[in-house]
């Protein structure tokens, strides 16, 4: 047995354990990663139905159940960013379609035009999620996301079927701080958004989260109350939703949704 | 005695893994670990769930700090005992987010304090690097649940007090919904964990004369 003291051990032995512990470490990330990304999945498309108040925070259900619920009353199709129309749902898998890694790429992307959001590059297609109930096409939910105080946030919009009023929001990803900035992941604040527009009379993205207390819905439809001591993220909030709400973005299928809706 | 240690449970055994339970609780006389049971004591699921992970963690750190302590350098031992602990916590978190996943949204913050948790790393020194690895896993599986026992009785009292309910059942209806109480909104902020970790400690100490000072 060598000297445990002597510097060629220690050496050895250091690595040994490095070895070791990162074989444990790989083994396990990489054994349960298809579980977590299903995960991920399904908790994805529950805040979907979040942000479309299909379920509610406080309800408990048990993954098959929310499924049924998503098969049942959502279709998920693509956007094309640049004419607002709808990709062909035999093109691309809209369900399988990962926005992020679409994003990334500079195939299926392109540099976003300057904008105060911290967006740099948006992908071609973005992914939408009308909402019908009882056959109906109630709403449609929108995917957003955008550079908060601490990192990316993302989240999901669920806009009427006038491509105006609010219906609903959740933020299912975010690193703001707790407390103050992640505020907006707290349901309460959220619900503030339920009813109010995004759109002001000329068809600009207006909705803004302000300093202080904004009115109720019907008189005071285009601003949201802001989170005290998070005046970085409430501004992030307001730049990324603008931002997706234009016609870079979602902005030119929300004119063709409402044009189609109406008649 | 063979390199493992015989695996029975003796009476050395009982009581290295009993004691840490009441008599010499990690929190309770060794106070230890306090920082995480601030932070994961609002609801008793939390507690549950970080209570588990800790016995896990604790048990494994120490019997693999017991299996090497007779071929790890004196010099590097702390990091050796650091990186066996970081690795097993990185294996918890990943299966929480395998198994548990919305809850483990929550707790992956503290689940990587697990890390830092005083208790593992003290145990780990203070005990596994002195004693074979059947004795050592016994005693992380004791601290841990002398851990947890507190976590959740802090946890009880403040998810109770402070929302009402326990393990997210209602049991004491709230006045804004129609019930009668009036919830004690401290109860669920960190400073309260603080009072009810003192009272526990008083108690602890009242009932147990033999853990008081002298002056």
């Amino acid at each position: 047995m060598p000297r445990l003291d002597s510097t060629r051990y220690t050496l050895a032995f250091a690595t040994g354990v490095c070895v070791v512990c990162a074989l444990l470490v790989a083994v396990s990330a990489v054994g349960l990663r298809p579980r977590q990304e299903a995960n991920q999945r399904l908790y994805m498309e529950k805040n979907v139905l979040l942000a479309a108040g299909l379920i509610q925070y406080d309800e408990d259900l048990p993954a098959a159940e929310l499924r049924a619920i998503f098969d049942r009353n959502i279709e998920v199709r693509l956007v094309d960013f640049a004419t607002g129309d709808l990709v062909p749902a035999d093109r691309v898998d809209a369900r399988g379609y990962d926005q992020r890694r679409a994003r990334n790429d500079p195939a299926q992307s392109r540099p976003a035009p300057e904008n105060r959001a911290g967006i740099a590059r948006i992908p071609n297609y973005g992914r939408v999620y009308f909402v019908t109930r009882e056959g109906r096409l109630e709403q449609v939910v929108l995917a957003i996301e955008g550079l908060g105080m601490w990192g990316t946030v993302y989240g999901f919009l669920a806009v009427d079927r006038d491509g105006n009023t609010v219906r609903g929001l959740t933020y299912y990803d975010q690193k703001e701080t707790p407390g103050l900035g992640g505020e907006i992941a707290n349901p309460k604040w959220q619900a503030l958004w339920r009813g109010r527009r995004v759109y002001d009379d000329n068809w600009e993205a207006r909705i803004t989260v302000i300093k202080g207390n904004a009115g109720p819905a019907e008189q005071d439809p285009l601003r949201v109350d802001g989170l005290s001591g998070a005046t970085v993220t409430s501004n992030a909030i307001t730049r990324l939703t603008q931002f997706w709400l234009s016609d870079v973005a979602y902005g030119r299928f929300l004119k063709k949704f409402r044009a189609g809706a109406s008649t | 005695m063979s390199a493992i240690g015989s695996l029975a449970i003796g009476r050395r055994e009982r009581s290295v893994l009993l004691d840490p339970v009441i008599t010499n609780n990690p929190i309770g006389v060794q106070v230890l670990g306090i920082c995480s049971a601030l932070a994961v004591t609002t609801r008793l699921d939390k507690a549950l769930v970080m209570g588990v992970g800790v016995i896990l963690v604790a048990a494994f750190a120490n019997l693999a700090v017991s299996l090497v302590r007779n071929y790890t350098p004196g010099s590097i031992r702390i990091i050796v005992q650091l990186s066996i602990i970081a690795s097993l916590v990185i294996v918890v978190d990943q299966v929480l987010k395998a198994y548990l996943y919305e809850l483990s949204l929550e707790l992956s913050v503290y689940v990587g304090l697990i890390i830092t948790n005083c208790i593992v790393m003290g145990r780990a020194e203070g005990f596994a690097m002195q004693n074979p690895p059947w004795l050592a896993f016994i005693d992380g599986i004791g601290n841990g649940i002398g851990y947890a026992l507190v976590l959740l009785a802090v946890a009880l009292s403040r998810e109770l007090l402070g929302a009402g309910k326990v393990f997210g059942l209602t049991v004491l209806p709230l006045a804004k919904d129609g019930g009668w109480y009036n919830p004690n909104g401290l109860m669920l902020l960190a400073p309260s964990a603080l009072f009810i970790i003192a009272l526990l400690i008083w108690l602890l100490r009242t009932l147990k004369p033999a853990l008081q000072e002298k002056d």
